[in-house]
């Protein structure tokens, strides 16, 4: 299987790359790992006219402590965060997730950001970020903007950058005393979750990120009250699925994943102490 | 797009058209056929090779990506007529049936070990959990990689 012919240019800088995005408008698009765009160029599910390449930004590619937040590069590779100290002390759930994606190969190459920006609804970091309360931020033509998770995941495959913008850096509150899970359900070791649920407990706070249970990444707000107002996991977790929408494909359908729902984050809340 | 790239120590360039993969330009331009097609969809793992000492997809990767960087394929492994510890391991646990994995397999081997240089049974089974052996050979495979870590643990 063979991309569709496109023009490259690799991108020096991120001056240069939004430089490259503005002249290109929607004809083009980022390549970072490559490991979301490429799949989809070669099945043919995406074609751009251009694309620009910003794996060589190296100063994107970095993992530091920023105050009461934990900073991550946009292109900080799957790998680098799996293995990173402060990712698992200060925010542990996102090394946790990170370990979950793909293979150690897929790890190697794709990066935090490349995940984030596709925006699959399947796709496991997407889920973690929303149980941790993440921000994104974005850099465009008029500046710098910083972008809730939950606002950032606007539809299937859809995010709120626009065609002449990116992902710059990940910001993720510590929270080194919460407990966590990363739950995972899938048939192979390296598919996409069926359904997938991320799960962050504080002393007075809760966070859960659902995988695959709508058409976008999707933040489960009833249970995240009924732990916060003392449920428990069991009655929390019964309203895992409440209100969403989850696809039907050849694994699962939404009677079923709704069913996962709820026992992966029953399952995710009693590992988080619940 | 002229791409220029150092394969097993040596300097290989080719003008490549932006969307060759880098496993067509391993095969086809520098002529390296070790490194198999398998899936072609970054799920078996057959393409895998070393990119700047990481064990990677080659089927997920364009040439231009791999523009000025170090690649090591299955071919770069050996020292002359002595096998990789890895490659020998493999031929002593008869860790291969038609051996179209093996490639890919040796070498998400040998990244796996420079992670982690004394792996569990479990470590080895899931570090190679990016390639598929349909010959379903993995005991073999999983014994291999233990023998050339030093034994079992």
């Amino acid at each position: 299987m063979i991309p569709v012919a496109f023009d490259y240019e690799r991108a020096t800088s991120t001056d240069h790359a939004l430089s490259l995005l503005a002249e290109h408008g929607d004809e083009a698009k980022l390549l970072a790992g490559g490991h979301s765009l490429l799949p989809l160029m070669k099945y043919r599910l995406a074609a751009p006219a251009v694309v620009v390449d910003i794996g060589r930004l190296t100063d994107l590619s970095y993992i530091r402590s920023d105050g009461e937040v934990l900073a991550i590069g946009a292109l900080t590779r799957h790998r680098d965060v799996e293995i990173n100290d402060l990712v698992r002390s200060e925010v542990g759930l996102l090394a946790a997730a990170t370990a979950k994606v793909g293979d150690p190969q897929v790890r190697h190459r794709g990066t935090l950001g490349g995940s984030l920006a596709h925006g699959d609804p399947a796709s496991d970091l997407p889920a973690a970020l929303i149980a941790l309360r993440g921000t994104l931020i974005i850099q465009g033509p008029s500046g710098i903007r910083e972008v809730a998770a939950d606002d950032f995941f606007t539809g299937f495959l859809e995010t709120d950058l626009g065609d002449d913008e990116m992902l710059t850096e990940v910001r993720i509150p510590k929270v080194p005393n919460a407990r966590w899970s990363f739950q995972k359900f899938n048939r192979r070791a390296q598919d996409w979750a069926i359904v997938g649920a991320a799960v962050m407990v504080g002393s007075d706070s809760c966070g859960v990120g659902l995988v695959n249970m709508d058409s976008r990444p999707i933040r489960a707000m009833g249970v995240e009250a009924a732990v916060v107002s003392g449920a428990s996991a069991t009655d929390a977790a019964a309203t895992a699925a409440d209100g969403l929408e989850p696809p039907t494909d050849l694994n699962a359908g939404v009677d079923y994943r709704c069913h996962l729902a709820r026992v992966l984050t029953r399952r995710g809340l009693e590992e988080s102490g619940c | 797009m002229q791409v220029s790239m150092n394969i097993n120590g040596e300097e290989i360039s080719d003008d490549v058209e932006p969307r060759t993969l880098l496993v067509h330009f391993i095969r086809e331009n520098a002529g390296l056929t070790g490194t198999n097609i398998g899936c072609d969809s970054s799920s078996c793992g057959a393409c895998t090779l070393h990119l700047n000492g990481e064990a990677v997809k080659s089927c997920t990767v364009l040439a231009v990506q791999a523009d000025g960087q170090e690649l090591t394929t299955i071919e770069g492994l050996a020292d002359g007529d002595i096998l990789h510890p890895m490659q020998q391991a493999f031929h002593e646990c008869h860790a291969l049936q038609c051996g179209y994995c093996t490639p890919g397999m040796v070498m998400a081997a040998v990244s796996l070990l420079d992670e982690v240089p004394q792996p569990s049974e479990a470590d080895v089974r899931e570090g190679l959990e990016g390639n598929l052996c349909r010959c379903t050979g993995y005991h073999n495979i999983v014994a291999a990689v233990l023998q050339a870590a030093g034994g079992p643990r």
